[in-house]
Parts: structure tokens; sequence; C-alpha cells
């Protein structure tokens, strides 16, 4: 209880924070960050088997419709993070909750349940091989036992947003990284998940590459999905301007949730932020 | 709908990895091939082993003197016997009959009939046979059981050895059969194995986008269970070639091994086919299960 009031305390006043930002502009924006926390880490340590410490007492929550950055140097444990996220691995300490539900408590049947819930991005991109992009994107549904009909209605409107109408039939080897990664985010979302989780989305791509997949991210994000992306492009998290954690050796070091929020913004505004010089002062557009 | 589905995953997976599936195919199809000769093989064997110990009987001579009542008696006593399971009475002048009919030359030449009433007595069981020896030289290797008795053959080291050596061919083939049996499911796994862990990468994939485990295994099942049909179906296809065009002209001319009964053909197959397919079939499913642990 004790390790868990300043937490409240911190969320309370991020979305007391946040009320005034909507209260400050005219129009409220549909993806504004509300209500109860999506992702909730309380005291979460992680060792691993040689008595290396991936996390230690990481205590940090995420509300629903925010857009996170998870930065730090290698090894600092952003990584870990996402793995507990898809349950990938246990905590050994404390709690981790997502959506309400304490990971701990889901019994590894429910594991593939679970995970239908939460969209996840990797830096190798991680398709399926054998399979088109079609395919590719159609095997998320396929196993939540999706019908034909739904894969029928749902693919094609997904491979629109993520612009890759004509390449629905190419493998992945015949696409460019960045097409991949298209392709990897166009599944995570395909079911509409609540979370997207990005674990170096752009790790592998080229800075313009790097922003196509920021704005569809973005994108993504505006449309209510909480999204969390962990990264060491930090010139790219400069410009976002969104929420930071900043890891360090397993411990959160800075906590960036005030300021140069720029809440409604059109992803073409968005993107031609990205693309502008870093030196630019922010809060000019 | 769903099986649909699955099967058309299986024949995908199959197509995009043509490689590891003809190796797995030809591996069946390998087995099956030694197996499919193998159990003919050991078959002929055992029914030879067994020609030999169904020959093994004790024979029970009377007294030349003895008569009707005697023998009436005698034969009644043999049947109380344990290990009996049939008795043939040959009577002297019956054996005489047939002796004579054997060597007419020698017969004429001395005159008169020697030959004994005789009592082949078949055991229940060839392994039985020297136990029933015992019991009809009276136990503890003292006399004949009835005064009216002249001998009992006294075949027991041939017997004996007979024993030895049929029993010896039987358990080497069972032997042999079961190492056979041990090898063909590990080599199949083993190709199974492989050609998953080539593909462990999509596993991991299924795994993250949320697929149970059930619904991974299931193309994996399903495709074993085309490798090893398409493997056997392979297999007695080769087998079937061989049997007709080579196996059944020699058996039909040549009479000494016509007599040689083996398993039904049609028996073999569904083994064959059986064995192919369930040892794929377990064997995916089973390695899949360490690229499954969540």
């Amino acid at each position: 209880m004790a390790v868990s009031r300043p937490d409240q305390r911190a969320r309370q006043r991020r979305v007391a924070v946040r009320g005034t930002t909507t209260d400050a502009t005219p129009r409220p924006a549909p993806a504004a960050p509300a209500g109860p926390a999506v992702i909730e880490f309380r005291g979460v340590s992680k060792r691993y088997g040689g008595g290396d410490v991936a996390l230690d007492q990481m205590t940090f929550s995420i509300v629903r419709g925010d857009f996170v950055f998870l930065v730090g140097p290698t090894g600092s444990g952003k990584s870990t993070v996402m793995r507990l996220l898809i349950k990938e691995l246990e905590a050994s300490e404390g709690t981790i909750r997502v959506a309400g539900h304490d990971l701990a408590n889901i019994p590894p049947k429910r594991v593939p349940f679970y995970r239908r819930n939460v969209g996840v991005v990797f830096q190798d991109f991680k398709l399926l091989p054998n399979r088109t992009v079609h395919d590719n994107v159609a095997y998320a549904l396929q196993v939540t036992g999706g019908s034909r009909r739904e894969i029928r209605d749902k693919v094609p409107d997904i491979l629109r947003l993520t612009g890759l109408s004509l390449k629905l039939h190419n493998y992945p080897d015949q696409l460019s990284g960045g097409e991949q990664q298209r392709v990897s985010i166009a599944r995570a979302f395909v079911n509409h998940p609540p979370l997207l989780l990005a674990d170096e989305p752009t790790g592998n791509l080229d800075p313009e590459m790097s922003i196509d997949i920021m704005r569809l991210l973005y994108r993504i994000n505006r449309t209510g999905t909480t999204v969390l992306v962990a990264t060491h492009d930090q010139a790219m998290v400069d410009k976002m301007r969104r929420r930071v954690l900043e890891l360090s050796r397993g411990r959160i070091v800075r906590d960036d949730a005030t300021g140069l929020y720029t809440r409604d913004e059109s992803t073409r505004e968005f993107a031609q932020r990205l693309r502008a010089p870093a030196e630019r002062p922010p809060g000019v557009l | 709908m769903r099986l649909g589905f699955f099967l058309r995953e299986a024949l995908r997976a199959m197509r995009r990895n043509a490689a590891p599936s003809f190796a797995a195919l030809a591996t069946v199809l390998v087995t099956m091939l030694v197996v499919g000769v193998f159990i003919p093989a050991v078959e002929v064997t055992n029914a030879a082993a067994n020609n030999v110990r169904g020959r093994l009987i004790v024979d029970v001579y009377m007294k030349t003197s003895s008569t009707k009542t005697d023998d009436a008696r005698v034969g009644r006593e043999i049947k109380a016997l344990a290990h009996v399971k049939s008795v043939q009475f040959v009577s002297k002048g019956r054996a005489y009959q047939q002796q004579k009919a054997q060597n007419p030359a020698a017969y004429a030449l001395l005159g008169y009939n020697p030959l004994p009433d005789t009592f082949h007595v078949t055991p229940d069981n060839p392994s039985n046979v020297l136990a029933l020896h015992t019991e009809l030289t009276g136990g503890s290797g003292g006399g004949p059981f009835d005064s009216a008795v002249a001998t009992v053959s006294n075949k027991k080291a041939y017997t004996k050895r007979a024993l030895e050596l049929t029993s010896a061919v039987q358990w080497g083939g069972i032997a042999f059969a079961a190492l056979l049996t041990i090898a063909s499911i590990l080599l199949i796994a083993n190709t199974i194995r492989l050609s998953l862990f080539a593909r462990r990468r999509e596993v991991e994939v299924m795994r993250l986008v949320g697929a149970t485990n059930w619904f991974i295994r299931w193309p994996f099942v399903i495709e074993g269970v085309l490798v090893g049909a398409v493997g056997a179906v392979l297999a007695i296809v080769v087998l079937a070639i061989v049997k007709i065009a080579l196996l059944d002209p020699l058996f039909s001319g040549w009479a000494l091994v016509g007599g040689i009964r083996t398993i039904a053909f049609p028996a073999l197959l569904a083994i064959l086919m059986g064995a192919g397919v369930a040892v794929s079939a377990i064997g995916s499913g089973v390695s899949l299960r360490r690229f499954l642990r969540i």
C-alpha cells in the first residue's frame, strides 16, 4: 500500500493535467487519454537465471489512449518490459496489470487469448515467410477463429490503412524493410487490440521510413489504441513530444510526461513536424 | 471449415518446405519397405521353427505280447496324463502294412511281423514334450508306467536341441523386430524434428499473435499424417510390384517353398499404412511440444 500510494497520486496528477489540456483545447481530441490505466507496473523486478537484474523495482502506469516512448541504452530493460507485457516472461517480483488483469493470474492456457488483445511489433518484423502479405495479416484473424467473411472485410481495410494494397500477394522477402514493418503493424492492429507494443520498430529502417512507421503508429494511436514504443532513436523521440519513460539499468530515471504535448494533431502535421530539423524550437509548427 | 483450414495449412507447409517434407517422406518410405520385407521374413522363419516343433512327439511301444485290452487300458491311461493333446494308435498290423508298402523286399525276406502296437502321443505344447516324456517313462527314471508297455521312445537329446534351436530363432526374431521398430520410430521422429526445427521461428510468430497450441499443432499433425500416408503408399506399391513380379511366379513354380504360408498381403498393407501414419503424426505432434512451451 505504501508503494502504491505515490504511484496513484502521480496518476491522478497526470489525469488532472490532461484534463486541463483538454479544457484548453477547443475541439476535444478523439484520442484524448482518460480513464483507468491500461498498463500498470508496481514494484516489478525481473532477474534472469545468471543473477542479472533486468528490471529493478519498476513502477509506472500508462493510461488508455496514451502514446508512450520507452527509451534507454541497450540492456536497460526495454525489451524485458515488452516481453513481460506479452507474458513471454514472468516477473520475479511485483505485479503487472494490463487493463486491470494481473498477468500473474493468467494461466498458461489462457495466454494465447490474452495475446490477442495486445498487438506486438518487433524490430525484425517476425513475419511468416511462407505466407503472402495478405495471408500474414489474415493469420491473426484466423487464429481467433475469424470467418472468411471477416477476413475479406478486415484485411483489405487494414492493408489500405498501412498503404500495402498493391503488395497484397507479395511474400515478405519481396518487400523492403519499411514495407515489412508495415505488414507487421497491419497484423498487430487487424484485431483492433486496445494495446499496441512496438519493440524498436524503426531499428532496422532508414530515417524516412522510420517517420512513415511512426506516423502509422500515431494514426493507430488516434483511433484510441494505447501505444508503447521502445526505441533508442533519441532524435525521433525528441521530435514526437510524447510521454517518455527513460530506463537505465532496469530503473526509470526520467518520466517526462509534461509540456510539449500537442494533443490534437493530424497525421500530416505530425509527419511534417517529424521531418523538420531538430533545432527548430518546439511549439512552433 | 476448421478441418479445411488446417488441411490447407498443412498442404501449404508441405509445398513451401518441399525439401524437408521429401526427406521425411523418403524416410517413411524406406522404413516401411524394410518393415514390409521383414514381417514376412520373420513369419517364414517362425513357421519353419514351429514346423520343427510340431513334429516333436513321443512314441510309446507296447510289448509284442500285449492284448487288445492292454492297448485300450494304456490308451486311456495316456489320455489321462497332463500335457497330452492327442493320441494316435497304430496297431501292429497297420504298421506292418505301412512298412511293407515302403520296403516290400525287406519285409518279404523277414517273413513275420516284428512291429509292436504303437501310440504316437502329441503334447499340448511342443515345449512340454520333455515333461510328457518323463511322465510316460514313469516319473523319476523308473520303468514304463504300465507293465504292458515295452519302451518309450528316447529322443531326448534330439528333442532338447530342436527346442533350444527353434526358441532361439523365435526370440531372435522378436528381438530383431523390436529393434527395427524402435529404430524406425526414432528415425521418422528425428526427421520430423529436423524439419520442425527449421520452422521454429514460424511457430514462435504464431504464438505471438495469439494462436493456441492446438491451433498451431493441428496442421503439423495433419502434415505428418499426409507424409506418413504417402510414404506408406509408395512403400506398398514397391512391395506389391516385387510380390507380383518376382515372388508369386517363383513360389508357384517351385513346389518346395510353395507350402510356406505368410501373413496375408492385405493385412501387411494395413499394418504398414497404420504404422506409417501413426508414427509420423504422433512424431510431429510430440516433437512440436518443445517449441510450444510458453
